[in-house]
């Protein structure tokens, strides 16, 4: 009985402690806010989703048509649009992006990881 | 122990209340160090439930009969696995496996996304607390599996249909899914909650929900084959309510795995996605108030309950707040785009999801309708499996087939003649399928006869993807066919991983056609020395004995098998008497063909004093393949749920570049 009791008072202390470590690392932060997106962070997520699915589609599009999946006319009749959709997100996104260092202009435009 | 075991149950209540105020307020008020103690309160409440199960554990092991928990599910002769098993074959110990897992899955899940969608996860905290918080306060004030009571020389035993292995893996599994799918639900009210609707709930849950979508498909497999070699009445699915109420959420799931892809590709869907996940969650808690609430008559119902009006009650509430939620931010669930054409993949994937939506709704009908009946009538009239059986039929079918024509597609609008050049093959060997079983005598069962041709279809379009995917990977330079085939599987699991589940479902529909629509069953009373034929088999009563096991006395009769004139051997059916518990069980005989996937199925339903016994025979063709697909199922989910690591480095570079570091 004592044995228990005493484990359990000690498990309900590391409780306690795990539960407060945040206040008892930083007892008086520069911030204590959230990082929370503004709205030109949202809306350049937003542009983001749908570079990546745009890209993403027209890979997918290009194998289907490699494969027979897709024939030469549904290819056709879709990969302008889709192209198109890319070209857009990825215009946005350089209108939208934050200013870039003068000296690394090559970077303008491209999107993250030197993906194309 | 179990002062340790109450107290750290105690602990986990306390923190799961806290998550949930200092989430909620840490969202609010947009403070970090609050938010970040009420994750860690998060994680410390699976720790501290850890200690409590460990108790209970150790007091299974040790057969300690004070707790009263141990003294009614175990006994002394019970085997150490079927002891063990008894943490999850009582309501208590269940419940408490249920907050185990619960917060289990919270921390984990909280702790692999925070890297990328921090501040979402920000109001997913109180959302795991909440639902951690009831099941806390149910065993902790409801159903405490640490009751003690002055200890019994013995305990009650375990009902003898649980003394299977499969009971070992089967209830957890179940658990895994129901549990699991409280992981989108987290997600996707914290979405609803913090406003952040785009993409980035749909990737952190879509593994969560195939994970908890594959330990419900594989944990019903095995309650399946439980109930075929255990429970003895000749099937694998009656249409139990409680077994419904697995099925229910696995359907739900499966839309949402489909409708997904809609949303991601297309941006459409979002209102239907977000539904679908609150009614898998719902449906997934339904599930455990009617196993547990004494409303319906099932083998697996716990005993009537206290618990039941909680569990209404915490539905009752979920549901509500969800749909207000949902109603709140449908201004932002818009969607950009819209169905380009009725003939296009996201339109397949849609009438896939309504066939599945369809026969969701359709089983639960035929769950509440004896409740629904009952409290208009004054009588529970239930509905019988031809209810149950016409539906999977009317929506089944179809389903089958789309899942041939879904995956090859195009997306957003396909032209007839692409439709015409895609599809020549396929259905070309779905109708020489159906010619020759047709003229084969299938015939006799006309849904049957569907069944088959559909599941050619399928079988084909998956042969037909895989083959033409190797040869384009062959095309980009692979330097052996080998080659080429895994590197058309690594470079997208989740699209040939789909087809391998695929390839499982048209695996089960040639089970369950076979093994339903074109069986055979023969009773008789049999005494020494007499046969009996059926579907090609004669068999023999040779003998009856009678042996002692650990914790039984077994009967069993033996019969000699022959088909035609070459000899099979011998097959026992009989019962357990089970001494402790003092039932008895139908103890089956089995034998399977392997190369044909056929069963011959004997039951010995009474055994009299003079030692006739009554035999119920059954011959179920392709019955296996039932149990093959479980396998194959699990081997496309694991392909499916691999983990992308191009895709993690993709979702953190795509935070960085908005403003979200990765690192803090």
């Amino acid at each position: 009985m004592t044995t228990a009791l005493l484990l359990a008072a000690a498990l309900a202390v590391v409780c306690v402690v795990a539960v407060a470590l945040p206040f008892l690392r930083e007892p008086d932060p520069e911030t204590d806010a959230l990082d929370e997106l503004d709205e030109g962070e949202r809306r350049r997520l937003a542009l983001l989703e749908e570079r990546d699915r745009a890209l993403s589609a027209l890979k997918e599009l290009e194998f289907d048509h490699r494969t027979g999946t897709i024939n030469d006319q549904d290819y056709r009749e879709q990969v302008g649009p889709l192209r198109r959709e890319a070209a857009a997100a990825l215009q946005a996104l350089v209108r939208d992006a934050p200013d870039q260092p003068k000296e690394a202009p090559d970077r303008q435009g491209r999107p993250v990881n030197g993906r194309t | 122990m179990p002062e340790l075991g109450r107290a750290a149950l105690v602990v986990t209540l306390g923190l799961a209340v806290y998550a949930l105020v200092a989430g909620a307020m840490a969202a609010h008020l947009g403070r970090r160090r609050l938010a970040q103690s009420a994750q860690n309160a998060l994680v410390a409440a699976f720790f501290s439930t850890l200690v409590a199960s460990l108790v209970l554990v150790a007091a299974l092991l040790r057969h300690d009969f004070s707790f009263a928990y141990v003294a009614r599910t175990t006994s002394e002769a019970l085997p150490t696995g079927y002891t063990l098993s008894a943490f999850w074959g009582g309501q208590e110990g269940s419940l408490l496996l249920w907050l185990l897992i619960l917060t289990g899955f919270g921390a984990t899940a909280v702790r692999l996304n925070r890297r990328w969608a921090r501040d979402l996860i920000v109001w997913v905290v109180p959302v795991f607390a909440a639902v951690a918080t009831f099941f806390a306060f149910l065993v902790v004030a409801i159903a405490s599996p640490f009751v003690t009571q002055a200890a019994p020389p013995d305990g009650a035993g375990m009902t003898p249909s649980l003394q299977n292995p499969y009971m070992l893996a089967h209830p957890p599994l179940l658990y895994l899914g129901y549990v699991g799918l409280t992981v989108p639900f987290a997600f996707a009210l914290g979405a609803l909650l913090s406003g952040r609707l785009d993409e980035r709930w749909l990737i952190a849950t879509r593994r969560w929900t195939l994970f908890a979508w594959t330990a419900l498909g594989i944990g019903q497999l095995l309650g399946a084959h439980w109930a075929y070699v255990e429970v003895g009445w000749g099937g694998y699915y009656a249409w139990d309510p409680v077994e419904n109420a697995a099925l229910m959420p696995w359907l739900a799931a499966t839309a949402f795995l489909h409708s997904v892809m809609i949303q991601e590709k297309r941006g459409m869907l979002r209102v239907w996605n977000v539904l679908l996940v609150i009614l898998a969650f719902s449906l997934s808690l339904f599930g455990t108030f009617l196993t547990r609430s004494g409303v319906v008559n099932s083998i697996h119902s716990f005993t009537q309950s206290s618990i039941g009006p909680w569990f209404l009650a915490f539905i009752a509430v979920t549901v509500a707040v969800s749909l207000a939620l949902v109603f709140w931010r449908l201004p932002l669930l818009r969607s950009p785009t819209k169905l380009e054409s009725p003939i296009s993949r996201e339109a397949a994937f849609l009438y896939n999801n309504l066939l599945l939506l369809a026969l969701c709704l359709a089983i639960l009908w035929g769950v509440v309708y004896p409740m629904v009946s009952e409290a208009i009538r004054g009588e529970a009239v239930v509905l019988g499996r031809s209810y149950y059986d016409f539906f999977l039929r009317a929506f089944g079918l179809p389903l089958l087939l789309l899942m041939g024509i879904g995956p090859l597609i195009a997306w957003r609008k396909a032209s007839l003649r692409s439709l015409a050049t895609t599809f020549r093959w396929p259905t070309l060997v779905a109708l020489s399928t159906g010619a020759v079983l047709l003229a084969l005598g299938a015939g006799s069962s006309i849904p049957g006869l569907v069944a088959y041709t559909f599941s050619a279809f399928v079988a084909a379009t998956i042969v037909m993807e895989f083959a033409r995917g190797t040869r384009a990977r062959k095309a980009l330079g692979a330097t052996s066919w080998i080659g080429a085939f895994s590197s058309l599987m690594a470079r997208n699991r989740r699209r040939y991983g789909g087809y391998v589940v695929h390839a499982s479902i048209v695996l089960l529909a040639i089970g369950i056609t076979g093994s339903s629509a074109f069986d055979s069953v023969k009773e008789a009373k049999l005494t020494r020395g007499e046969s009996l034929a059926i579907g090609g088999y004669t068999l023999v009563y040779r003998s009856l004995d009678e042996r002692q096991s650990a914790n039984a006395t077994e009967v069993r009769a033996t019969l000699g098998v022959q088909r035609g004139d070459k000899d099979l051997g011998t097959l026992e059916a009989g019962k357990n008497a089970y001494t402790i518990e003092q039932q008895v069980s139908n103890e089956v005989g089995i034998r399977s063909d392997k190369l044909t996937g056929e069963d011959l199925f004997v039951i010995a339903e009474q055994i009299d004093a003079d030692g006739s016994v009554y035999f119920r025979v059954f011959v179920k063709p392709l019955v296996n393949f039932i149990w093959l697909a479980g396998l194959v199922f699990l081997l496309g989910s694991v392909i499916t749920l691999w983990p992308d690591g191009k895709e993690q480095r993709r979702l953190v570079a795509r935070a960085d570049e908005v403003g979200l570091p990765a690192t803090r």
